[in-house]
């Protein structure tokens, strides 16, 4: 009776086992694509609504062959870091300046703060007032949304280091250099580096926003300007492109997380 | 080393009428009254009371983790005026960098990359007993090897004294035993001067040359009490069981004695 049930089970995840294992999380993403390259192939699905995956994927050949895609791909990888880069390091800058002086506190923070409560996305027409639709004022954009996550995260970080080991440094004479190298800036890692993947996020959204608001290149431009002449197909190609370094670029976080943590010990799951 | 022979060496620490008041909302509290303590060099003191007494008031007073009282703590004939190498503080925790290892936790603020400091640390690996562990992270070690790393750490820089909070106090009864040895072990090879705060009175009798008893309300000494016997001691003999019969007696004097995990930090 159990031997029966046993064979039974192992039967019914035969088909699973004839597949690798670091596929099972593909399952189901191909199963779904192949469900609606049938459904588009046999005329279910509106081409101009819902281009099949493989017309997508043909567009994202020829748009690639031409060298079109790599010319807006890189106008836009330009500014996302350009604006993280500015928006991270000064997030950074003063979040370590508030997070470690008592002064810097009190006299910046509250600002800050107010400011941070304001939505990024109503600022645009002020933006588009004051620096025009530019490059300058779509990286500003970017780096303000890009500056907060890391701002609040770092004096976060700062704030939450153990008292305990403050003393021990206490005791051994560290000097205030070795204090913030050797004490504060570990300590205050792992928000530092949630801050970092979060301001990557969020400069990934504004660029996406700020291209769509008026510009001549661009993934966002190419998404935007697709749209207009309903080709849908390269719209989704624009999408995947997003979607794509947006998963990299937070990987490559995540990889960073777990050489610069290996210290740490939680839970895992 | 035995007892109250003195006069062979000058007094390392001197604690002088030192009191300490606490203020709270509900009025103030004084922790410690007319404290008098004369630390010889080398020796080793435990200090003993029941949670509240103050002991460990007093063990942050004399590292300089708490520099409002009143009263004067002298260092080799120094105020004490704030913390430093020169008191070497083992909390009731390890109180170890998690993302340094062993060897780095040690080494501190010093670079591993001198010569000198890598020669020192791999002696003092050596003296708590943490060869092969080396490169381990702290999450990696049991509650008394991560204590040992903190005393190798304190010892490395050669404090004048090294004071220590109820360090085994978290420890099962078996690592502490075998901790309170390798405590001896070191105090034997170095001549470290110690004053060792527990509320373990088979601890305070089994490690100090004199035990000094401190009650609370206001926290006070009571009395000190010299143990004289020889190194390495005995918790089974007869002499050990009346000195430490002695000491209970002292606290029994007092209304109800609560003995009780100390405050702690």
């Amino acid at each position: 009776m159990k031997s029966e049930i046993a064979a039974r089970k192992a039967a019914g995840q035969d088909w699973l086992r004839a597949v690798p294992g670091p596929l099972h999380a593909w399952l189901v993403p191909i199963a779904i694509v192949a469900l609606w390259q049938i459904a588009g192939g046999l005329g279910w699905i509106s081409a101009t609504l819902l281009p099949t995956p493989l017309t997508i994927a043909k567009q994202f050949v020829s748009l690639g062959l031409s060298g079109e895609l790599w010319e807006h791909f890189q106008i836009s990888i330009l500014r996302a870091l350009s604006g993280f880069v500015l928006g991270g390091l000064t997030g950074l800058a003063l979040g370590l300046s508030t997070g470690l002086g008592k002064m810097a506190e009190r006299t910046l923070d509250p600002s800050l703060q107010m400011l941070r409560t304001v939505p990024l996305l109503s600022l645009i027409p002020l933006f588009i007032l004051w620096f025009g639709i530019g490059e300058f004022s779509k990286i500003l954009m970017i780096s303000l949304g890009a500056f907060f996550p890391m701002y609040v995260n770092t004096f976060l970080g700062i704030r939450s280091v153990d008292v305990k080991l403050y003393d021990v440094s206490r005791i051994f004479q560290y000097s205030k250099l070795q204090l913030v190298i050797r004490l504060i800036i570990p300590a205050a890692l792992p928000n530092i580096l949630l801050g970092i993947r979060l301001s990557l996020g969020v400069s990934w959204l504004v660029l996406v926003v700020a291209e769509m608001m008026g510009t001549s290149a661009g993934i966002g431009y190419m998404i935007q300007d697709a749209r207009a002449y309903s080709q849908t197909d390269i719209v989704f190609v624009g999408i995947i492109i997003f979607a794509i370094v947006g998963k990299l670029s937070d990987s490559v976080v995540r990889l960073l997380e777990s050489k610069l943590l290996r210290w740490r010990e939680t839970y895992k799951g | 080393m035995y007892g109250m022979v003195s006069g062979m060496s000058a007094d390392t620490l001197i604690i002088e009428q030192v009191n300490k008041i606490f203020q709270a909302p509900t009025g103030n509290v004084m922790a410690l009254k007319g404290i008098d303590l004369r630390v010889r060099k080398g020796e080793f003191i435990t200090l003993i009371g029941p949670s509240g007494c103050g002991k460990s008031t007093l063990l942050k007073i004399v590292a300089g983790l708490d520099t409002s009282y009143e009263g004067n703590v002298l260092l080799n004939d120094k105020p004490v005026s704030g913390p430093s190498i020169e008191k070497g503080f083992i909390f009731q925790e390890p109180r170890l960098f998690p993302w340094l290892t062993v060897e780095k936790n040690i080494a501190g603020n010093l670079s591993l990359k001198q010569a000198a400091v890598r020669k020192k640390v791999d002696e003092f690996i050596e003296l708590v007993r943490l060869q092969g562990f080396e490169k381990a992270y702290p999450r990696e070690l049991s509650g008394g090897m991560a204590q040992r790393v903190a005393i190798a750490r304190a010892l490395l820089r050669n404090p004048d004294v090294l004071l220590l909070d109820e360090p085994f106090g978290a420890l099962d009864a078996f690592t502490r035993s075998h901790m309170q040895e390798v405590l001896l072990d070191i105090w034997q090879n170095n001549r470290t001067t110690m004053l060792f705060v527990t509320h373990d009175l088979d601890e305070a009798v089994f490690l100090g040359e004199r035990v000094v008893i401190m009650n609370p309300r206001p926290g006070h000494i009571r009395s000190i009490l010299p143990i004289d016997l020889p190194f390495p001691r005995k918790r089974t003999g007869s002499s050990f069981q009346e000195l430490r019969t002695k000491v209970l007696r002292e606290f029994e004097k007092v209304e109800e004695p609560e003995f009780d995990t100390g405050a702690g930090i």
